[in-house]
């Protein structure tokens, strides 16, 4: 049963190193195989008796768990008419129309290292060790009348080569260099928290004052309010690093540019509910998610109801 | 290969948020926190597929942390499924039974989201 999950893993591995794959995405590849490894471990761990109670209990939880995962995964493999079938010949085609056996094609590869450009059907995945010295000069795969497709690795290698050549500026700053005042926290009570800068630090990030609030208030799971000097006051204790801590994954979601690490970003609210993040240093757009605030536990509502 | 990318981890997934595609497939798990009065936290564990047992989980989980929980039924979580609550601070020890392969239930990492200071 297990192995047949495990199968499936590995089938998604292999098909994953096809050759347009390159060098970076292998990274993902071999996670993979560690994950086929400690599958397999936990696997071999089921057979290994346990000595303690905690484990045992473990075990039984987990093998409650498994099987139920196990029999959709059978399901899957003995139902070759369902959707996953279907999945499945889709792969096998694609495997096909470029290469006829996985470990046929590492070895040719291998020999394609060894040898330099031969064979016409790994070529394209080859071609990372001639591009690298020759962009420059404008030849082999660079050349101007070249036909050939550029694989994106090699394409994306020459954007940041020509970025870091023409606009060193652009390619070095990064997050790093981008800083925003630490938040000003007092206590007020015992009970609250005031957030003291917090329109200061909104205007240096160019969002505003009610997005940043709501974010926070979803991470530290409370609420609050705004007191008269626009000071954010927040229900709980909380100190300044922790709020720190939000506000810099709030900058990694909603404020820097995801494509140029670019802090200068406008959030705007685009059609259908959707929010954008426009980059004004690359151009670049990307949605961002809206703020949920999830599942928050009922703290202090009992007390209220007794109350009311 | 796109269809590889829509199964495993897509590196490319937060540039093309907007096509939809990864949001499908990703269905988050999300570890919050919440301060209740004085010192005292608490632990919510949104989203854990339903294949598993929640119950057989928190109790074993309740065990190993060495602390009390319930269970908020669908209904409770006004439709947001069944989350495990704990009582303190147990996000990360949470997020490593949730990745452990042998003594947990060996998901992965990219699915959990970890919400807090
Ligand atoms: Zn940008």
């Amino acid at each position: 049963m297990i192995a047949s999950h495990e199968d499936k893993e590995t089938a998604m591995s292999h098909t994953a190193r096809t050759p347009p794959l390159s060098a970076a995405l292998e990274a993902f590849t071999d996670t993979h195989q560690e994950h086929d490894a400690s599958a397999a471990e936990g696997a071999a761990a089921h057979s290994v008796p346990s000595d303690e109670l905690d484990l045992t209990l473990m075990k039984k939880k987990k093998k409650k768990a498994v099987k139920i995962d196990d029999g959709e995964a059978a399901g899957d493999d003995e139902a070759p008419a369902g959707e996953d079938a279907i999945d499945l010949s889709m792969k096998k085609k694609k495997k096909k129309k470029v290469v006829k056996d996985d470990d046929d094609f590492a070895k040719k590869l291998e020999a394609l290292n060894i040898e330099g450009k031969d064979g016409e059907e790994a070529a394209p995945a080859a071609d990372e060790n001639v591009q690298d010295g020759d962009m420059e000069k404008g030849t082999g795969i660079w050349q101007h009348d070249e036909t050939k497709a550029i694989n994106y690795e090699p394409l994306l290698s020459r954007f940041f080569t020509l970025l870091s050549q023409k606009n060193p500026d652009h390619a070095s700053t990064g997050t790093r260099s981008y800083k925003i005042p630490p938040p000003q926290c007092l206590r007020e009570g015992n009970k609250k928290t005031i957030f003291a800068n917090l329109p200061e630090i909104c205007k240096r990030m160019k969002r505003s004052e009610e997005h940043v609030t709501a974010y926070l208030f979803a991470e530290l799971g409370t609420s609050g309010s705004t007191d008269g000097a626009r000071r954010l006051v927040i229900k709980g204790r909380f100190q300044q690093k922790q709020i720190e801590n939000v506000l810099r994954t709030y900058i990694i979601e909603y404020v820097t540019c995801k494509t140029c690490r670019s802090p200068n970003t406008e959030l705007s609210k685009g059609e259908n509910r959707l929010y954008f993040i426009t980059c004004n240093s690359c151009g670049s757009r990307r949605s961002v998610q809206a703020i949920k605030t999830g599942f928050s536990a009922q703290v202090g509502k009992r007390r209220k109801m007794k109350t009311g | 290969m796109s269809i590889e990318n829509l199964k495993t981890y897509d590196p490319f997934a937060e540039a093309d948020d907007d096509s939809g595609q990864t949001k499908q497939t990703q269905e988050y798990i999300h570890i919050r926190i919440q301060q209740r009065n004085g010192r005292k936290t608490l632990t919510t564990v949104q989203g854990i597929p339903s294949k598993f047992d929640h119950k057989k989980i928190l109790k074993v989980v309740k065990k190993i942390f060495a602390c009390n929980g319930t269970i908020i039924s669908d209904t409770e979580s006004k439709g947001m499924g069944e989350v495990i609550q704990l009582q303190g601070d147990q996000r990360l020890k949470i997020k490593e039974f949730l990745t452990n392969k042998d003594e947990g239930l060996g998901l992965d990492d990219k699915t959990i989201k970890v919400h807090g200071f």
